[in-house]
């Protein structure tokens, strides 16, 4: 069968079309993109998604409420505490189920903590698309305290599935506060340094700035969130203007694209929102860590065999890729009618073809990393 | 586990010696051999040794030609070996240099610090599947590595290891290593072409737009420590500098050291090297030209992108950086020490053995540069490439070479000129090393880490 996508690129003149994917080095994971190129300028790059589909939203209505939880994960593996946060809120939502305060705290921390590890591998992995291959590494040893300490908290290193409808699974086990401050220190010094190695590189600054420029209007109309939409200097965070859980009551602010070094929405601002991002994180948790409040993480009474009266909810966070929205329906049994997951990478993807044309190949390759988009948020 | 290391057989001790004893043999070994075949197998020497044992007159015996061409073959296997084995052992020090920046373990597997790590890889790359693409140009698809190869090893040639360590002191020494290392790019054009991949083409395409883009700006730095020596032999360009870094081409005259810096980017650019690894971008192109090549072809461009860092920092070192002058070792000594014998005598050959040391001294600290380099920096995009070679590379190696033209007539009537400048850039250098040191330093405390040396 003839694929359907090769019908939108024009096949008859000279130019030359180019398969850039599924396995490629720098799609992150297995994006397909119909690339049309003239010598090294893209006149078009059309994506094509679906190779990673697990049809994870369908999943959802055959294993129960609680049953979901660890699917949740799957939908977003780099930064897998949004997606069961987001789920886990949802069903809170539909159910009424309050959380207790320290709960909602830990979802905080962890959160935080994830959300660092996560801008970590992007920024890392953007450096590495660029050809610096030792800001990735440098990046991803600081994410591995992360893992270890998400470990030490949930027994997991990469698919949490920390969260539970009403709470989360497991209390600060002992000395991990100090173990994280001592790692936040460390981190805080990390950041500096890694802006000396290759943020305010100059061949790093020229390869990003002023490239596949979204500007702000356009990107809310491409439905981009998070860094991508504050990279083009909309100022909007799920965290601070529809506060949820314990974030109402922490000071952070929320890094916009400034135009640093070139357009405001170019590829370093996108990137730059991101290390910024991860300083953000780091005061969160703090703040969140010295006014832990003591209790319980678990809401009383959960029923094991969750039976949820027919309605639907919606719940919005921000993930590392921005806003991630759940959407479940219920119609009174002890499954799911419906979930729908809203993701980040999805709505990225979208606005890769307009962007493309008149690129070079290695900007495309700057513009993919810079969107952070995570092929298993993409597909579900 | 089944790959564990057979560490219970035998002691780390025993491995540690033996790598040792192969990391310093092997290339003490190719030294040695180098120290002593490239002065005795020089024609006149052959002829002599023809002469004296045989006892026939060299010029009318009919098999003086064979015995020369047999010495210059050893000599030629010795040198070839030699670029291989470099070319192995500078993988080894990439990886282990990068592993340290990158806070990996890095090599150390086979051998003590995985020194054997590039004799297992190239074992393992001999017995691959030679794989060559159905709808490949087989004839083209075969042949490119051997160009890439040719390029590579004909640099050799006129490579100087010391005062009279050289295959052939060609008297158009630098217009031929120019020439020669042009064949690289014809291989890699080959590879792209005839690999009928896309990616391959775009790597080919890239690499040819690169590698002779960069020839220009090389080409005309090159021509600056020309003019100060007023020679294109290899030797002569070295022996026209002193031993002391005041004494170097790259100090003597302010334009050389721009010559200098555009002469090293452009080496970087014309090894494909980052920042200037697009042929072969892993991000971008998969793997360039290279896409398509598996066991010992592959292995073939990768001995030769490895070694062509010796050639590089060699040819820098010879042209910028006073070559194999040793201190307080003038010309008049090598010649008091050669004497008229036909085999000269030992403090002859400690002497040449000295310049030697120097030179791969200097030769490894370049190299070593380079390796830092690459894995620091991030890869530029073709277009910028581009604009850095014909506005600003070609335009600044011009202004040097006009520079160094009046500075030539300049240093013709008052030559302390040449001292000063060498003295104050060589002090300007000398103080920017030590802010570096510091600015190292300074970085070190404020991440509170500290120089750690152990894993080594």
């Amino acid at each position: 069968m003839e694929k359907l996508i090769l019908r939108r690129v024009d096949q008859n003149n000279e130019e030359m079309i180019l398969n850039f994917g599924p396995q490629h080095p720098s799609t992150h994971g297995v994006i397909n993109f119909i690339v049309q190129t003239d010598g090294e300028v893209i006149t078009r790059a059309v994506p094509d998604v679906g190779y990673l589909h697990r049809s994870l939203e369908k999943i959802g209505e055959s294993t129960g409420w609680h049953g979901y939880m660890p699917y949740t994960d799957r939908i977003d593996y780099v930064a897998a505490m949004f997606p069961n946060e987001g789920y886990a809120t949802a069903v809170e939502r539909l159910t009424g189920i309050e959380v207790p305060r320290r709960a909602q705290y830990l979802r905080a921390i962890s959160g935080e903590l994830c959300r660092i590890a996560s801008h970590l591998i992007s920024v890392g992995t953007m450096a590495m698309d660029i050809g610096a291959f030792t800001p990735m590494l440098h990046g991803v040893r600081e994410r591995e305290t992360i893992n270890d300490l998400i470990e030490a908290l949930c027994g997991a290193r990469l698919t949490y599935n920390y969260h539970r409808i009403g709470g989360v699974a497991f209390d600060l086990p002992e000395g991990w506060r100090d173990r994280t401050l001592a790692f936040l220190d460390h981190f805080d010094r990390f950041l500096v340094e890694f802006d000396r190695l290759i943020t305010f590189n100059e061949i790093y600054i020229r390869r990003l700035a002023n490239v596949a420029v979204i500007p702000g209007p356009m990107a809310v109309d491409y439905g981009l969130v998070g860094p991508n939409l504050r990279g083009s200097g909309v100022d909007w965070d799920v965290r601070r203007d529809l506060p949820y859980g314990a974030y109402s009551d922490f000071e952070f602010s929320i890094p916009v694209g400034q135009g640093m070094f070139g357009t405001v929405g170019d590829s370093f601002d996108r990137y730059f929102c991101r290390v910024r991002e991860m300083g953000e994180s780091s005061k969160i948790v703090r703040q969140a860590l010295e006014k832990l409040p003591d209790g319980e993480i678990m809401a009383p009474k959960v029923q094991r065999n969750l039976k949820v009266e027919a309605g639907e909810a919606l719940s919005r966070v921000e993930s590392a890729r921005g806003e991630m929205a759940f959407y479940v329906v219920a119609d009174g049994t002890n499954k799911a009618y419906r979930i729908r997951a809203r993701t980040g990478s999805f709505t990225a993807m979208g606005i890769i073809e307009p962007l493309s044309r008149g690129l070079m190949v290695a900007d495309l390759v700057a513009l993919i990393a810079s969107l952070d988009v995570v092929a298993p948020e993409i597909d579900r | 586990m089944p790959t564990k290391r057979t560490a219970s057989k035998i002691s780390p001790r025993t491995v540690v010696l033996v790598t040792l004893a192969v990391g310093l043999g092997l290339p003490g070994a190719l030294f040695a051999a180098i120290l002593l075949l490239s002065p005795l197998t020089k024609p006149a020497v052959i002829d002599a040794l023809v002469g004296r044992v045989l006892g026939v007159d060299p010029a009318t015996w009919p098999w003086t030609g064979l015995a020369e061409g047999v010495a210059v073959g050893i000599l030629a296997f010795i040198l070839v070996n030699f670029g291989a084995i470099v070319s192995g052992m500078t993988v080894w020090w990439e990886m282990r240099v990068s592993s340290r920046m990158q806070s990996r373990v890095g090599y150390n597997r086979a051998g003590a610090a995985g020194f054997f790590q590039w004799i297992a890889d190239a074992v393992k790359l001999l017995f691959k599947e030679d794989l060559i693409p159905a709808d490949a140009d087989q004839i083209l698809f075969r042949s490119a590595p051997y160009f890439v190869m040719a390029g590579f090893a004909l640099a050799f040639v006129v490579l100087p290891f010391g005062e009279s360590l050289i295959a052939a002191d060609l008297n158009v020494g630098v217009f031929y290593l120019i020439a020669v290392t042009a064949l690289v790019v014809v291989g890699i054009l080959l590879a792209g072409w005839s690999s009928n991949s896309k990616w391959a083409l775009f790597g080919g395409m890239r690499s040819a737009a690169q590698v002779i883009s960069y020839e220009i700006p090389a080409g005309v730095a090159v021509m600056v420590p020309i003019l100060m020596s007023g020679t294109l032999s290899m030797q002569g360009i070295v022996r026209a500098q002193g031993a002391w870094p005041w004494q170097w081409n790259v100090f003597t005259n302010p334009a050389s050291t721009v010559a200098f810096a555009i002469f090293f980017i452009s080496q970087l650019a014309e090894g494909n090297r980052t920042p200037f690894d697009l042929p072969e971008a892993e991000s971008e192109l998969v793997a360039g030209y290279l896409s398509e090549y598996s066991g010992f072809r592959f292995a073939l461009y990768f001995l030769v992108e490895f070694g062509n860092l010796w050639v590089m920092a060699a040819v820098a070192t010879t042209l910028f950086l006073g070559g194999w002058q040793v201190p307080f070792v003038g010309p008049e000594a090598y010649a008091a020490a050669r004497g008229a014998e036909l085999i000269p005598g030992a403090a002859w050959w400690g002497l040449e053995a000295l310049s030697m040391v120097v030179m791969v001294l200097k030769t490894l600290v370049v190299l070593n540069l380079i390796v830092w380099v690459r894995w620091t920096l991030p890869r530029i995009r073709i277009d910028q490439m581009m604009n850095l070679c014909w506005k600003y590379l070609v335009p600044w190696a011009f202004a040097s070479f006009l520079f160094t033209l009046l500075w030539q007539l300049a240093v013709a009537g008052t030559p302390a000129l040449a001292t000063v400048s060498g003295i104050a850039l060589t002090a300007a250098t000398a103080l920017l090393l030590v802010l570096f040191l510091r600015q190292t330093r300074a970085n070190l405390v404020a991440m509170g880490d500290r120089v750690d040396l152990t894993n080594w």
